[in-house]
């Protein structure tokens, strides 16, 4: 296939550093922070003109330094030509409209950090270690503590009850049930869920993902060679991502996830509202973060997560049909959850989920939550029918 | 003294920890924003400027979010009991992790006003933690 960059997109600023001496005054985020500071200046551009950030590292902990939020980040790792790469994949990124200013950044200073006799976990090449310094003497239970720490203030805010979050769980054990490769499948109520112990407060460990082995795999095709192939294709409608902090105690409001930006914005990609989504597969770490997708996806108001699930809507035969193959909380949890999300939704959309088929479905969203609620990614999918 | 995982010091933050030896709260600021900065940082999120100044703080806050951990986290044991690990919003604009201390642990709720207390860590800094504003020493 043609590739489309030429011309999509130039290098508008740059800024480096060194010294005859071999070492630098400044070091980690401070020394990043100088950097893209001047070539923003010899771009002639600001902190608030930058939507994307590359680094070959957790892009997400600069742009946290640097109280940026960007659509776009980049966090390839191959070595010396990472940067190289990053160029590539932001001039694609912008040439698809995911973004239009991408600030990439590197700072290394070995000769300086020895001598100043910094230990690793204090001063890495990363920037300080927030969640060491700042959170960890605390006694939080990463990542428990940050979504409990979501709930409680959800509750406290809105009233959301333990019984609303519990059908949550109740739903996806239902869901669980038609599974045979479901980790849980027999049935659980309310009364079970507010009996299971609280580790962390308003928590409940039936209101915790599992701790599972598991893996998955995708192979995504150009449309062309797509239509050339045995099995029915599943087509990407729409697609958009958010970034918002890396540690919790960064986050500006903790009832509000990035799934507030990236969800409305892959629905406006795929010219589809809620109205059109036939299933929702969307991360259920626990089942707060659910609840919390709700809302910013726009399936019901902010603030009104607890009533909207109250009926049991997510569950097989619900109006909502949600996490289908049981979801982290009830089929399989091995930490990174979301390649499954994208796995059932293909497999409704292909019709060939079995006993959990949701019947006729024509359009799916696939919706990832990582870090403490801290990335979303979501994907419209839909089958030939919906192009 | 309760068993903690005891904080590294960050460059950025020297100056903070410092002032905890004599149990000084201090805040970093942006001269240039007029605003207070948190965690601390090199560089003003909002200028990219460098102009960072350390003023004391009286430390007063509100909690905005709790959760109380009946089992120990990392670093904790499980004889020292159950706490509560909070987020505070500080009346100088900025939120961090905290803990309450000084009254029963589920007693603590969103929207309780806190003042500052320090709890003693090993190299003679101390650790900012809360307790309930209106506690009586």
């Amino acid at each position: 296939m043609a590739r489309s960059l030429r011309g999509a997109a130039a290098i508008v600023g740059v800024a480096d550093a060194a010294s005859p001496t071999g070492e630098l005054a400044l070091r980690g985020r401070a020394l990043e922070a100088a950097m893209i500071r001047e070539a923003l200046d010899d771009a002639g551009l600001t902190l608030d003109d930058v939507d994307g950030v590359a680094c070959s590292g957790i892009a997400t902990g600069i742009a946290e330094y640097l109280d940026l939020h960007p659509r776009y980040v980049e966090g390839t790792f191959v070595g010396g030509s990472s940067f190289e790469v990053h160029v590539e994949h932001a001039a694609a990124a912008i040439a698809a409209g995911l973004c239009d200013v991408v600030v990439g950044v590197y700072a290394s200073t070995p000769r300086g950090d020895r001598r100043h006799g910094a230990s690793p976990a204090a001063f890495g090449p990363m920037g300080p270690d927030v969640a060491a310094e700042w959170e960890n003497p605390y006694g939080p239970m990463m990542p428990m503590t940050s979504y409990a720490l979501a709930a409680d203030r959800h509750m406290a805010q809105y009233g959301t009850t333990p019984e609303q979050l519990a059908q949550i769980a109740i739903d996806a054990r239902r869901w669980a049930a038609m599974n045979p490769r479901a980790r849980y499948r027999d049935p659980i109520t309310i009364d079970d869920v507010l009996a299971s112990p609280v580790i962390a407060s308003p928590l409940h460990q039936l209101d915790c993902c599992l701790r599972t082995d598991g893996a998955g795999a995708y192979v995504l095709a150009s449309a062309e060679r797509a239509c050339d192939l045995a099995s029915s294709p599943v087509f990407v409608l729409g697609a958009a991502s958010a970034t918002d902090h890396w540690v919790i105690s960064q986050m500006p409001d903790l009832t509000v996830t990035p799934g507030a930006i990236s969800g409305p914005a892959a629905f406006v990609h795929a010219g589809i509202t809620t109205d059109d989504v036939d299933v929702l597969e969307a991360y259920d770490s626990f089942t707060i973060t659910e609840l919390l997708h709700l809302e910013d996806l726009g399936f019901c108001a902010k603030g009104e997560g607890g009533a909207f699930v109250e009926d049991g809507k997510l569950g097989p035969g619900g109006a909502l049909p949600t996490n289908t193959n049981g979801g982290g909380l009830s089929y399989t949890h091995p930490g990174q959850y979301g390649i499954f999300l994208l796995v059932e939704a293909v497999r409704q959309l292909r019709g060939s989920a079995g006993e959990r088929q949701v019947p006729g479905a024509e359009i799916a969203v696939a919706h990832g939550c990582g870090g403490v609620l801290s990335a979303t990614g979501t994907v419209v999918l839909g089958t030939e029918a919906t192009l | 003294m309760t068993r903690r995982r005891e904080p590294p010091v960050s460059d950025e933050a020297r100056p903070f920890w410092d002032a905890t030896r004599e149990q000084r709260f201090r805040l970093p600021w942006c001269s240039e924003c007029e605003v207070a900065i948190w965690y601390p940082r090199a560089t003003c999120p909002r200028c990219l400027g460098d102009a960072i100044e350390w003023r004391d703080d009286d430390g007063g806050g509100t909690v905005y979010a709790a959760s109380v951990h009946s089992k120990p986290g990392p670093g904790r044991e499980a004889e020292d009991g159950p706490y509560v690990v909070v987020l505070v919003d500080l009346d100088a604009g900025v939120r961090m992790m905290s803990n309450v201390v000084g009254c029963p642990p589920g007693d603590v709720a969103a929207g309780m006003r806190v003042a500052l207390a320090w709890e003693p860590l090993s190299d003679g800094r101390h650790l900012p933690v809360f307790r309930p504003a209106d506690w009586k020493l």
